[in-house]
């Protein structure tokens, strides 16, 4: 299709588009409406299982099995852009050099990154109680990881990320997920049920098993995106093409 | 104008779309899949919206607080995680196509090539 043609039939499905959705959110319920009833029982079941964080109650006790498909989505795509990433036989590798760094991002960094590892595991570790968990959190101490190669560079950052311990970490991470479930199962009740006792409300401790899927998930997402970037950043500094003149990239 | 908020979902998502189609770059559109995607963060959130709520969670505040629909929420993050692994993939795609066929302009990519 030319590329004038394939505009027009967009202008034309958009128009379309456009008329039957403004249609359809003049039948919804009003913006802001105070009739919630799924939300309202989903807050009341949270209350009762001892969850503050309503949101993580829904994602790793009510809903969990959901989360297992979420998480399973995150597993295989790191798996997809690892095997999608490879180094191919006809791929040069250079070695990247070292990189200059200004002293004040250095000492930034060196002040940062133990920070922000410590809010990752902070934000996991609290999933069940503010808002926050494992999804956010690995984010979060994948992210401070990668602070180092803002604050150094790629040599530095290459020797103290044990990618061979991640990628079992994030397999790991997504198998205790189906351990935890199946918990549930040798209690006597259903896969993924919240079978462990529920400790007190608002206590780090409550919440039964919404805290340890947190921390699997954590784990699992963290290592993730490690092993994720980890790929990206090969190909974008070891990885010469043909063409390249092979001298070392700047990293 | 109670109906703005979802208007505004569905703008977001045309002009996604409309990056898309019209694309010359295969890491432009992947960005653009994210804008169209992030409209129904908007939407989702538009509709979990409860007048004068707060963010569901009772760590310091009374257990009969009115708070904003938590179900929405919860699918708002699966969303987000959802279109970052999409989005890792279909950049690893674009490293790729730019190795193999060394463009990454959409309309030039016609031939199937091993």
């Amino acid at each position: 299709m030319s590329r004038s043609a394939r505009i027009r039939l967009f202008w034309a499905a958009a128009v379309v588009f456009a008329v039957v959705y403004t249609l359809a959110c003049t039948g919804l319920p009003h913006f802001g409406t105070t009739v919630h009833p799924y939300g309202s029982r989903a807050v009341a079941a949270s209350l009762r299982q001892r969850t503050a964080n309503v949101v993580s109650s829904i994602n790793f006790d009510q809903r969990a099995l959901d989360t297992l498909g979420e998480e399973s989505i995150l597993f295989a795509s790191v798996l997809g852009t690892t095997a999608l990433l490879r180094h191919a036989r006809d791929e040069r590798v250079g070695r990247p050099r070292a990189g200059r760094v200004l002293p004040s991002t250095r000492l930034l960094g060196l002040v940062m990154v133990p920070l922000t590892l410590l809010t990752g595991v902070y934000i996991v570790a609290h999933g069940q109680l503010s808002p926050g968990g494992g999804f956010q959190g690995g984010v979060i101490l994948a992210t401070g990881l990668h602070m180092v190669y803002v604050a150094a560079d790629y040599l530095v950052l290459k020797r103290i990320r044990p990618l061979g311990v991640l990628d079992v970490a994030d397999a790991c991470g997504a198998g205790a997920f189906v351990a935890l479930g199946f918990a549930g199962l040798i209690a006597g009740a259903a896969f993924l049920q919240n079978v462990l006792p529920l400790g007190t409300f608002g206590e780090i401790s409550s919440g039964g098993l919404v805290p340890l899927l947190n921390a699997a998930v954590g784990i699992e997402v963290g290592s993730g995106i490690i092993v994720l970037l980890a790929s990206f950043l090969d190909q974008a500094v070891e990885v010469r093409s043909e063409t390249d003149s092979g001298s070392g990239e700047r990293t | 104008m109670t109906v703005l908020p979802f208007l505004t979902a569905g703008w977001i998502f045309l002009a996604g779309v409309y990056g898309m189609v019209t694309s010359r770059d295969i890491v432009h559109a992947v960005g653009c899949l994210a804008v169209a995607q992030s409209s129904t963060y908007v939407l989702l959130l538009t509709v979990g919206y409860r007048r004068g709520g707060i963010a569901p969670y009772f760590t310091d505040t009374p257990l009969r607080t009115r708070t904003v629909d938590p179900v929405v929420q919860a699918l708002a993050l699966t969303d987000v995680v959802v279109g970052a692994t999409v989005t890792a993939l279909l950049l690893a795609l674009a490293i790729q196509i730019r190795k193999r066929h060394g463009t990454v302009d959409p309309d030039a990519l016609t031939g199937l090539r091993g």
